[in-house]
């Protein structure tokens, strides 16, 4: 029976092309925008919480401003790491140089830390190797650089050996970072970093002493916020319960309020689509009640050869469904078409999202059958004489 | 086995009352071939319909095979005019975007018959009619005779033992109305029930019996 009302509604809606495929056009134009912003969304979005998730998801950054005569000398700052809750700690101090090479000349943003930030970071290594405890015991003038310093300053990639001066002070390259293209690093504008041994930075840097005042841990679980209000207990012990001596930046809020941010665009924008699948599904209905009274006569011939309620229901039902359906397989097809041109025409990387893709066929049927029902009731309803003698 | 008793059926139009049917009884026998004549308007169509189970009375008792019809569901009235009856009509009523087997087949579909027997008993039919090479043609393909048999191969499809046509020839030139009327002798031949509705006093002479129409009322005239 279902499979005999799907040829029929595939033969009325064959005989008729032009009407079914505008009737179509506001399914197809739907699903279309509905699939393609929420895919392009999510691609953005995958990429910003990529590269969120590449700076460490488990990292913390601490800042001290008022360290109530007790400050955080670099020698305490292992005892941070004694109950396990830490696994790593770096000390981190930014201040910017005049870095000159043999190709150019920059105002860089040059770090100061220690051995362990590489991991806490989770940076990269492209060449070289990253600094080590001796550099920071003999304040030795070496430097690893980021990938875009070294095309900037020294004029190539493969910088190791090659000396660079920041300030006036050389400084031996012995490490070069893998190039970072998230396009986080890129909205953040500074994009030429040089890490340096802490101590070496204190020679630098006026504003540079061994009272530590920022500094990043990274977290040994999986849990952010236990990590984070283990921390904090620890410094407001340390600080005479100052809330406000110091403050804590936690990686993986960040990561969460850009989810929860890019959430709400999904939402806002797949409720737009909806409305205009849900236009769609009004055209369905409007051209699907003008069906039923042009073929109010074929109806009276169905019922009277033994066709029931019932049967002449599911028949415009199913014609109405597959209307809906084809549209949206149809806007999947031109969504998919469209992804892949922007993916070209913008050289980035974007997927029709298979959520969407599911949410646009659950969506439409639902549609389909919603806007069906009405003008395959009043199908159904007609008196078989009175739809006979129908012109 | 056909029995109408007072039967009355009755159309307002505002505050007018028309009697299509006025207490109108009659008898027909199983394997009869009956005709109904009457003037235009006198309620022929009214009373098929009735019989046919496509419409309700208002007024009487209408008793199919021994079973009170009357106050049957829609449900069950479709039922009776799945299995029972086969409809001819005057103006053939076939469906144009569908050819001629898929229109013999469409009774068959409703029996939720499958595909298979449906094919075989859709091209039978249409062989009795003589239509076999024409079965994929669509209607507007074929002549009036033609689509008229079509018409009959479909009642024919679901081997119902009550034929109910309704000037079946009146849009047919008197030679293929006289094809037409071949068939139903053919059919009636066979042991079915025929009745059948006619302005043609010839046509009508050609039945067992014919049944006057007046006013809503039947009244048996001899032959
Ligand atoms: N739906 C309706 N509404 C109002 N009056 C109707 C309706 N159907 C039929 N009638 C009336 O009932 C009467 C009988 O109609 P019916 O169609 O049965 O006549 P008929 O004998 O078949 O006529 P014809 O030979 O012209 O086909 C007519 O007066 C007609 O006007
Ligand atoms: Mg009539």
């Amino acid at each position: 029976m279902i499979l005999q009302s799907v040829k029929m509604a595939i033969t009325s809606i064959l005989s008729n092309k032009l009407r079914s495929l505008l009737t179509m056009l506001g399914i197809i134009i739907g699903v279309v925008s509905l699939v393609v912003l929420v895919s392009l969304v999510n691609g953005a979005t995958g990429s910003i919480t990529d590269s969120i998730n590449a700076m460490g998801n488990n990292l913390l950054s601490v800042s001290i401003s008022d360290d109530h005569g007790r400050p955080v000398k670099l020698t305490d700052l292992s005892a941070f790491t004694d109950d396990g809750t830490f696994f790593r700690i770096a000390p981190a101090a930014v201040s910017t140089a005049t870095a000159s090479g043999s190709y150019a000349e920059e105002s860089v943003q040059l770090t100061g830390t220690t051995a362990a930030y590489l991991d806490i970071q989770g940076l990269e290594l492209e060449s070289g190797r990253f600094l080590m405890k001796p550099d920071l015991d003999n304040h030795s003038n070496v430097v690893v650089v980021n990938a875009d310093l070294a095309t900037e300053i020294i004029g190539r990639t493969d910088a190791v050996g090659e000396t660079i001066r920041f300030n006036g002070k050389s400084f031996l390259i012995i490490g070069v970072l893998e190039e970072d293209d998230s396009s986080i690093n890129a909205m953040s504008g500074d994009t030429l970093r040089a890490y340096i041994p802490y101590t070496s930075l204190i020679r630098l840097s006026d504003s540079v002493s061994l009272d530590v005042t920022s500094f990043c841990v990274s977290a040994s679980g999986d849990d952010m916020d236990a990590a984070e209000s283990r921390l904090e207990n620890m410094l407001l012990e340390r600080f005479e319960q100052d809330e406000d001596a110091f403050s804590i930046f936690n990686q993986s809020s960040v990561a969460e309020s850009m989810d929860s941010v890019t959430g709400t665009l999904s939402l806002l924008l797949g409720g737009i689509a909806g409305i205009s699948l849900l236009v769609g599904g009004i055209g369905i209905m409007n051209i699907m009640l003008v069906s039923v009274t042009e073929r109010t006569r074929e109806i009276g011939i169905r019922k009277a050869v033994g066709a029931g309620r019932f049967a002449i229901m599911l028949q415009f039902l199913i014609e109405a469904l597959i209307i809906s359906l084809l549209g949206c397989f149809l806007g999947i097809g031109i969504s998919w078409t469209v992804i892949r041109a922007i993916s070209v025409i913008g050289s980035a990387d974007y997927h029709l999202s298979p959520g969407i893709v599911l949410l646009s066929i659950a969506f439409s049927v639902g549609i389909g059958v919603l806007f069906g029902l009405y003008p395959a009731n009043r199908a159904a309803k007609k008196n078989p004489i009175e739809a006979l003698r129908h012109n | 086995m056909i029995i109408f008793q007072d039967i009355s059926k009755i159309y307002r139009i505002g505050d007018e009352e028309v009697r299509a049917l006025n207490h109108a009884s009659l008898h027909i026998f199983p394997g009869e071939f009956v005709s109904i004549i009457g003037p235009s308007g006198s309620g022929k169509s009214t009373l098929m319909n009735i019989m046919g189970c496509l419409d309700t009375a208002d007024e009487g008792q209408y008793l199919l095979d021994g079973q009170s019809v009357s106050n049957y569901t829609e449900q069950e009235l479709t039922r009776i005019r799945s299995r029972k009856i086969g409809f001819i009509f005057q103006s053939f009523n076939l469906i144009g975007n569908m050819s001629a087997l898929e229109n013999v087949e469409l009774p068959l579909i409703y029996q939720k018959l499958p595909a298979k027997e449906r094919k075989d008993r859709a091209l039978d039919a249409l062989k009795k009619v003589r239509l076999y090479e024409r079965r994929n043609h669509k209607p507007n393909q074929l002549s009036g005779g033609q689509q008229q048999r079509v018409a009959i191969a479909r009642a024919m499809a679901t081997q119902p033992s009550l034929y109910l046509a309704d000037e079946p020839t009146g849009n047919l030139d008197s030679n293929t109305g006289y094809q037409i009327m071949q068939l139903f002798h053919e059919l009636h031949d066979r042991g079915n029930t025929i009745i059948l509705i006619t302005h043609d006093e010839s046509v009508a002479a050609q039945a067992d019996r014919s049944i006057r129409m007046k006013d809503g009322r039947a009244k048996e005239v001899a032959v």
